[in-house]
């Protein structure tokens, strides 16, 4: 079983024919994933990897029956296209693009609180279901079908901490990554609920990082609500103040906020084990099967 | 990316915020004349990028002539907090009776702007915000409206800023999220915002945050920018040239990885296992062979590093591209400068250990290895 995506989902691929899209829906497909349209304007009618292209996202959900969009625009655009996605009949988008600019999201998520769509992203890497959907650029050939959710707001991060379970023989339910910008859609309360709630996730991953008051708030989430067991990882520990370390939400703010220890700190708090290396990670993670 | 002080005055003077009248100057003679046309008192100012100027010397009041060239010729050329001060602003002193702060920055956890406005200007507004929180009002503003003239109003009223003034405040405050929203704003800040004997407000001090993701439909901040980071360090100058992701750190292991996560994690385990990390350096998903030649070159020109851990885990990135370029980069020399060790995993990770060529790095399967084996390096080189 799974949260969000599974092989029943039908994916379409804003910016098919772009470098980025192209290469990934190409990958997607090969994974297994449902992939029916690409949404590209001016582009309907081509084809892509044998999927139709139509020119908006309304045209590929209602044509080819879609109820997921991932987002391969670049960033000027990129937030246009999730209006459009969260305008159209998809109930799940995923962006991955990296570098759109944070008002723009503040836009975007103001627009999340009005309607039923929910968003991935961006600056993520995706969502899979291991053995039956991906959406987004992760490698497949790491995750392996099992009872373990990952939720986490770096994508190689995930890759590291993946292999580290899978190589024990630990599977995964669904693996999602939030993304690294200060204004997300899904965070990392919406992934524990998801996972609290699905019978066949055993236990949880959840890695952050600096910035931002997110883990701190699925810590207090965790001790109301959340059952299964979770363990944790924090990334930064040594990143000095005032300095964005990659992604645009990883920084520890003058006055001190935001730092790993306020987060790890929140999560022992909430009893969950925070490792100080992935391998730590797995430890905890195997501890509780 | 932060606009320096002088750029930032310039920035709200064109959108109607008041500011005294200054001048750019770069040597001691010029800033004499320039404060001789003001007309004293005036106010010289160090333009660096560091926080607490005036504790560290870097901002004089002065009163005449010989005043301002004795203030200029200290401040000029002075090293503040590591920064050489090539550059000073000459700036009409204002005859404040109060001193305010209105900021507007973004609200992460909100995902909203937010309006900030206090009565406790001129002082550290982060230590008040910890201190008495109460007594900086905060308006959240709605993104696809921008904020409304009543809610500027509303959070000088509730501030409790002087009636006779409040009118001019809150019509600061306006322009101030404007300028914000329409010139992508990271954080605009006015502290502070002087009230004077003649109840006029000044903006004394200007501080301008953009967000470096919007530079691209931001030409004229853009042009500021190289001009912003100007008298910064050398390796990050480099870095932006580069287009890198880096930061450079204190320790003596130098280390390159993709996706920043996982490269805070590589930081966060050199430090772990006993090592300093020297940087955080992201080549970013998909790099390139050439990439990762420049990003060795990169580490590699920081004295303070004594090794080097490439840990990629391949997504977009793949290990058989990162190879070529880690022998590209090793190949021209005769002997390698500081020893280097890789980790490949993800993405064309076998193609890329058949390619790399083992007799210039040494190899490791772990992440936990490959940071070990780079700190025991370092210790090594430093005895």
């Amino acid at each position: 079983m799974s949260v969000l995506v599974d092989d029943d989902t039908r994916v379409v691929v804003q910016g098919i024919t772009g470098g980025e899209g192209k290469f990934h829906a190409g990958q997607m497909i090969e994974y297994g994933t449902n992939v029916v349209a690409g949404a590209v304007p001016g582009k309907g009618g081509q084809e892509v990897h044998g999927v139709p292209v139509y020119d908006t996202v309304d045209q590929a959900a209602r044509e080819e029956d879609a109820d997921a969009s991932v987002v391969f625009v670049p960033p000027a655009f990129a937030a246009d296209a999730i209006f459009e996605a969260l305008d159209s009949p998809v109930d799940l988008a995923v962006a991955i693009t990296e570098g759109i600019p944070t008002q723009d999201m503040a836009r975007v998520n103001k627009r999340l609180s009005e309607v039923d769509t929910r968003l991935i992203g961006p600056n993520c890497p995706g969502i899979i279901t291991p053995g039956e959907a991906k959406l987004g650029i992760l490698p497949g050939n790491i995750f392996e079908a099992g009872n373990v959710g990952l939720v986490s707001r770096s994508g190689t991060l995930t890759y590291q901490v993946v292999s580290n379970l899978t190589e024990r023989g630990i599977g995964q339910t669904t693996a999602i990554g939030i993304g690294g910008d200060p204004i997300i859609g899904t965070d990392f309360v919406d992934s524990l609920r998801l996972f609290e709630d699905d019978p066949d996730t055993d236990a949880i991953v959840m890695c952050g990082e600096i910035g931002g008051e997110d883990e701190e708030e699925a810590a207090a989430f965790i001790d109301d609500y959340v059952d299964t067991p979770v363990a944790g990882f924090i990334a930064g520990r040594t990143a000095p103040p005032g300095k964005r370390m990659g992604h645009a939400g990883a920084i520890v703010s003058g006055s001190g906020t935001g730092t790993a220890q306020s987060k790890i700190d929140a999560l022992n708090d909430a009893g969950v084990p925070v490792g100080d290396t992935p391998e730590e990670v797995a430890d905890h993670i195997e501890s509780f099967l | 990316m932060k606009l320096h002080e002088y750029q930032a005055k310039q920035v709200f003077a064109d959108a109607g915020i008041p500011t005294p009248s200054s001048t750019l100057a770069d040597n001691v003679d010029d800033a004499v004349a320039a404060a001789e046309e003001i007309g004293y008192p005036v106010a010289i100012k160090a333009q660096v990028q560091v926080g607490g100027r005036g504790k560290a010397g870097g901002i004089k009041l002065v009163d005449d002539a010989d005043e301002a060239r004795e203030a200029a010729d200290a401040i000029l050329g002075m090293d503040l907090k590591g920064i050489h001060v090539d550059r000073v602003l000459v700036e009409a002193a204002v005859d404040f009776v109060n001193e305010l702060y209105v900021g507007v920055t973004m609200d992460r956890g909100e995902g909203k702007p937010v309006a900030m406005v206090s009565t406790r200007g001129g002082v550290n507004i982060e230590e008040v915000a910890e201190e008495d929180p109460d007594a900086i009002v905060r308006e959240h503003v709605d993104p696809s409206f921008g904020m409304h003239p009543y809610q500027a109003r509303k959070a000088v009223y509730d501030a409790g800023v002087e009636r006779d003034v409040a009118r001019d405040v809150a019509s600061v405050l306006q322009t101030l999220y404007t300028l914000w929203d329409d010139r992508d704003g990271a954080d605009a800040e006015i502290n502070p915002l002087m009230v004077t004997s003649d109840r006029e407000v000044v903006a004394a001090d200007a501080v301008m945050n953009i967000d470096e993701d919007a530079l691209f439909r931001q030409p004229e901040l853009a042009e500021m920018e190289a001009e912003a980071t100007a008298g910064g360090d050398d390796l990050e100058a480099k870095a932006d040239e580069y287009g890198f992701d880096y930061v450079r750190l204190d320790g003596n292991v130098g280390i390159i990885g993709n996706g920043a996560g996982l490269v805070m994690t590589t930081l966060d385990l050199v430090d772990h296992y006993g090592g300093k990390p020297a940087n955080f350096l992201d080549i970013g998903g998909g790099a390139k062979a050439e990439r990762v030649t420049n990003a060795l070159d990169m580490v590699f020109s920081d004295e303070n590093v004594d090794s080097v851990v490439f840990n990629i885990f391949g997504g977009i990135t793949r290990g058989d591209e990162v190879a070529r370029g880690i022998n590209e980069a090793l190949e021209g020399f005769d002997e390698i400068p500081k020893p280097v060790v890789v980790r490949l995993a993800g993405t064309n990770w076998e193609e890329g250990m058949e390619i790399l060529n083992e007799d210039l790095v040494t190899v490791e399967k772990t992440l936990e290895d490959a940071v070990q084996r780079a700190v025991a390096n370092a210790e090594e080189v430093d005895q």
